[in-house]
């Protein structure tokens, strides 16, 4: 698709006003008279047996509404939080969960109580007077120890720890290492993180027993999902639940999963008859939010001694925490992506799911697709160092060229040109000018490398034939309505829920411009589901604009479809003789026979419309997309470690990315800008670290869990080159996830290409001055 | 229980009866109505909270209401008169600076304090500037180019000053 006036432009946003101004609206700034305040009594251990609840102090205090337990709770909720088949279909053991514990806690921060006061403060003074009697029960907060035999259990009444045990296996792996010339091993771990939207999650609910109505306003990137698994649990029919999410201050894959407040609140204001607001604490959130990435691989990877590429065995430990998230086992993409922009003979990949007693973990930013392209970007550059070769040349010897492009696991590649943008990248890097500074820094003693990520992502989820076995049964797709109204504007609603992506102007110029209106006249709505279609399907995976966008386009065209049979009728022509341009349809030959969309959409509510046309000009569209799309990319790091200190400065970092055609440059450059510095931020700052000994949280604030300011970021240089997919119509791709994806393996990579005149060949992350430190130590012994 | 406090909140002046214990931050929110200033850490490391207290950024979640008796207090409200834009919001919005915008009233607000002071940061004395602000959006390249921006419209004297 040409690049036209709105498509393709640099348009501000259209949600920045009310935000500059502090006229957002978050979910903090809504309120409702009477409301009353809920606070969360949670458990100080990881694992313990709840032995009694006394809340007798807590009620004495004025203002004190109730202390609600789970006793209480079971008489307006039912069931077990929702956990999808998604990508671990043959699981094992799946705790059962119901949103507050009964009997049993299993990792610190889970709910035991709830209190319900007038006052937000007196809420929380009454929590603290909760008295609650534990009896401890062994925990164990690492993954392989709970794998072992005679680790402890996570839930005293569970088999073993295991979630899920299974192998997927793409090609003869033994064939191909039997012909292996060269072997490299390495044991790569992903820590856990905390994905720290800056807006904690919060929740305010308001329940009517007349006509039996839900109302439910929370922090959300998928409010459709929510309503579906509240009203189930509440046993409140889906058509008397109404979800809005309103402004969400971020949500890096942390709001898409239900969770146990998301219950408890709204089921508080039933039991009590009032509104019911709960706003997380940041300590809550890093502590009950769920986490990201927490796995450990053991890889090899086999090649010949020329540098093709022939088998990777891998194994993924995954962190599961006490819980399966709901989409938990979505992580275990990264084995059926281990094998990145490369051709490979064969790939076997086992993923094992464990249980600890600590919050579950769930899709983070990239969710698998950084774990998988951290581990193969790793162990090529492992291969290239094993071998002798410049890592750019081995990647290149081992790029996969011909689209579509079917990979191990029979996943389609739709397009791709990883030459294209490898080129680039070196080019805009400097990477051969880099590659000379190193040599003469190295001469000094200096420790300067160089690291290289290729990559590839999958997204856009997704097509339903893959996606509805997935989630148990609701397909990935997406749905949008337009509607004309009289006057000539357009309300469009769509599924897709924002949460900084600036969708409210990205879809506004797709729908100006496929319709032919003013950008003005485009009123973008989402995010509350007594809006638009049926259902909406959420914002993640990169998925809003490939599906998303595509069924505002594909509604947009069943609209043009409609103008130009009534155009026809107005002009006394036949569509077919129609020409449609700059929002107007004209006679073709006459272009005084004119009627602007505008002028037919006035029409359309009128009489003497064609016999068998109903009135009005709206239409609702669902799109499935045929495949998923693939947006690639090639990013360079340089750093430099200080000896003395161990801190890895980054000297230099360039990405080139490709996600297809763009609506809006602005916000994808945005997007990429903001990933690569999460991503930085995990290969160089955060962790959430546990006491291994007492299953303790040691990193509760934002003092201890190191999100990185604008000190320890660098400015990227950024560049695109643009193949577009043939997936949609659009030719689009998704970005929102890609600086995340590309960006951890290219800072490590160079963080070991400077370490290795001292021996060292791998870094864990965090690579932090300490851990670097300790390394630098350990090699000079 | 409440005792008398006595503010200037973006120019009007008020009295309010407050518990000793409310933080400047829900006086601001709550009882004065103005939700623009967030709260996003409860510990002082991620200054979405920041406002202007006698023209210097402070941190409202870590300040109680009454330790304000007496001051000028100006939110993202009240930065610029009804309607218009300081340069600082005009140069976020021309930049790209902000997507989920929850941090940046602080932002904006920490920077407002900075260029009062240096009408012409570095880039370091601006990574100084707002070491107390975090963003998880944007990766802070078009936040940083967002205040050069200003402060050059501001230098330019294209603006109202500071708080006006």
């Amino acid at each position: 698709m040409a690049v036209t006036q709105l498509i393709g432009a640099r348009v501000q946003r259209r949600e920045d006003p009310r935000l500059i101004t502090g006229h957002g609206h978050f979910i903090e700034d809504h309120t409702l008279p009477g409301l009353t305040h809920l606070a969360v009594v949670r458990s100080p251990h990881p694992h313990a047996r709840i032995l009694g609840i006394d809340g007798a102090a807590a009620r004495a205090l004025p203002g004190v509404l109730a202390v609600l337990t789970a006793a209480d709770f079971h008489k307006v909720l039912s069931g077990s939080m929702p956990v999808t088949p998604a990508f671990a279909p043959e699981k094992k053991y799946v705790p059962e969960r119901f949103p507050i514990a009964d009997h049993e806690v299993c990792f610190q921060g889970e709910p035991v109580a709830v209190v319900v006061a007038t006052d937000r403060y007196l809420a929380a003074d009454a929590a603290d007077l909760v008295h609650v009697t534990y009896e401890t029960l062994p925990a164990v907060v690492d993954p392989e120890q709970a794998m072992s035999a005679g680790s402890p259990l996570v839930h005293s009444d569970g088999p073993d720890n295991i979630g899920w045990d299974m192998t997927y296996a793409g090609g003869d792996i033994d064939a191909a290492f039997s012909r292996a010339e060269v072997v490299v091993r390495e044991r790569i771990l992903q820590q856990r993180l905390a994905p720290t939207a800056m807006e904690t999650r919060g929740v305010m609910a308001s329940y009517s027993p007349y006509g039996e109505q839900l109302s439910l306003w929370l922090s959300s990137q998928n409010p459709h999902f929510i309503r579906l698994f509240v009203s189930g649990a509440m046993g409140i029919p889906e058509s008397r639940v109404r979800v809005v999410s309103p402004d969400v201050g971020g949500g890096f894959g942390s709001k898409i999963s239900p969770y146990p407040e998301d219950y408890l609140v709204p089921a508080a204001s039933k039991i009590l008859g009032r509104p019911v607001r709960w706003i997380e604490t940041r300590t809550e959130s890093v502590m009950t939010t769920i986490h990201g990435r927490g796995q450990v691989f053991t890889a090899e990877a086999a090649a010949l001694r020329d540098g093709t590429l022939l088998g990777l065995r891998l194994t993924q430990v995954l962190d599961l925490g006490a819980y399966h998230g709901t989409f938990g086992a979505f992580q275990a993409c990264a084995c059926l992506m281990s094998g990145g922009v490369y051709r490979w003979e064969a790939i076997s990949a086992r993923t094992v799911g464990v249980l600890t007693n600590k919050v579950p973990t769930d899709p983070y930013r990239g969710a698998g697709r950084p774990e998988g392209t951290h581990l193969c970007e790793r162990m090529v550059d492992r291969m290239a160092d094993e071998l002798g070769m410049d890592p750019a040349e081995l990647r290149r010897k081992n790029f996969a060229r011909e689209f579509p492009f079917v990979n191990n696991f029979g996943l389609t590649y739709d397009s791709g040109n990883y030459d294209g943008t490898l080129d680039r990248a070196l080019e805009l890097s400097d990477y051969q000018g880099w590659r000379q500074r190193q040599a003469g820094a190295r001469g000094e003693g200096r420790l300067v490398g160089i690291g290289l990520s290729t990559w590839v992502e999958i997204c856009g989820f997704g097509p339903s034939a893959a996606t509805a076995g997935a989630t148990g049964g609701i397909a990935l797709v997406e749905s949008a309505q337009i509607r004309f109204l009289p006057s000539g504007s357009v309300a469009a609603y769509v599924g897709t829920h924002a949460h900084g992506q600036g969708h409210d102007t990205t879809f506004s110029q797709l729908v100006a411009e496929t319709l032919g209106v003013p950008l003005e006249a485009v009123d973008l709505r989402h995010g509350d589901t007594a809006e638009g279609p049926a259902f909406g399907y959420g914002t993640y995976g990169s998925r809003s604009l490939s599906v998303g966008g595509m069924a505002l386009y594909t509604a947009s065209q069943e609209i043009l479809a409609k103008a130009r049979k009534l155009a026809a009728h107005l002009l006394e022509a036949s569509p077919e003789d129609l020409e449609f341009t700059a929002g107007a349809f004209t006679v073709r030959g006459n272009p005084q026979a004119r009627k602007t969309i505008q002028e037919v959409a006035l029409a359309s509510y009128g009489g003497g419309l064609p016999e068998g046309m109903e009135q009005g000009l709206e239409a609702v569209s669902h799109f499935d997309p045929p495949n998923f799309v693939w947006p690639f990319g090639a990013h360079v790091c340089v750093v430099e470690v200080d000896r003395e200190t161990g801190a890895a400065e980054i000297l230099s970092y360039t990405g080139v990315d490709d996600c297809g055609n763009v609506i809006n440059p602005m916000i994808v450059e945005g997007q990429v800008q903001g990933g690569i510095a999460q991503s930085i931020a995990q290969a160089l700052f955060e962790e959430v670290v546990y006491d291994e000994e007492s299953g303790q949280l040691l990193t509760g604030t934002m003092l201890d869990y190191l999100v990185p300011t604008m000190n320890e970021l660098p400015t990227p240089k950024l560049d695109r080159t643009v193949t577009p997919s043939p997936t949609n119509a659009l030719g689009v791709k998704g970005i929102g996830e890609a600086g995340t994806i590309a960006a951890s393996a290219a800072v490590i990579n160079a963080v070991c290409d400077a370490l290795r005149p001292l021996g060292i060949h791998h870094v864990d992350m965090p690579a932090s001055p300490d851990r670097l430190w300790r390394l630098m130590q350990e090699a000079g012994r | 229980m409440g005792q008398t406090l006595r503010v200037t909140v973006n120019g009007e002046a008020r009295s309010d009866e407050v518990e000793p214990r409310l933080l400047l931050v829900h006086y601001l929110r709550e009882t004065c109505g103005l939700t623009g200033t967030h709260v996003g850490c409860d510990t002082s490391q991620c200054g979405a909270c920041t406002v202007l207290l006698d023209g210097a950024a402070v941190k409202s979640c870590n300040m109680l209401a009454l330790q304000a008796d007496g001051a000028e207090i100006t939110t993202i409200e009240g930065l610029a008169p009804e309607g218009g834009l300081h340069p600082l919001q005009t140069a976020f919005w021309e930049n790209h600076g902000l997507q989920c915008g929850y941090c940046t009233p602080g932002f904006i607000m920490a920077a407002a304090a900075l260029l009062a002071e240096n009408h012409d940061p570095s880039d370091e004395e601006i990574g100084r500037g707002l070491e107390g602000n975090l963003c998880r959006c944007t990766g802070y390249v078009n936040i940083r180019k967002a205040v050069k921006a200003a402060a050059q419209a501001m230098r330019e004297g294209a603006a109202a000053p500071i708080g006006g």
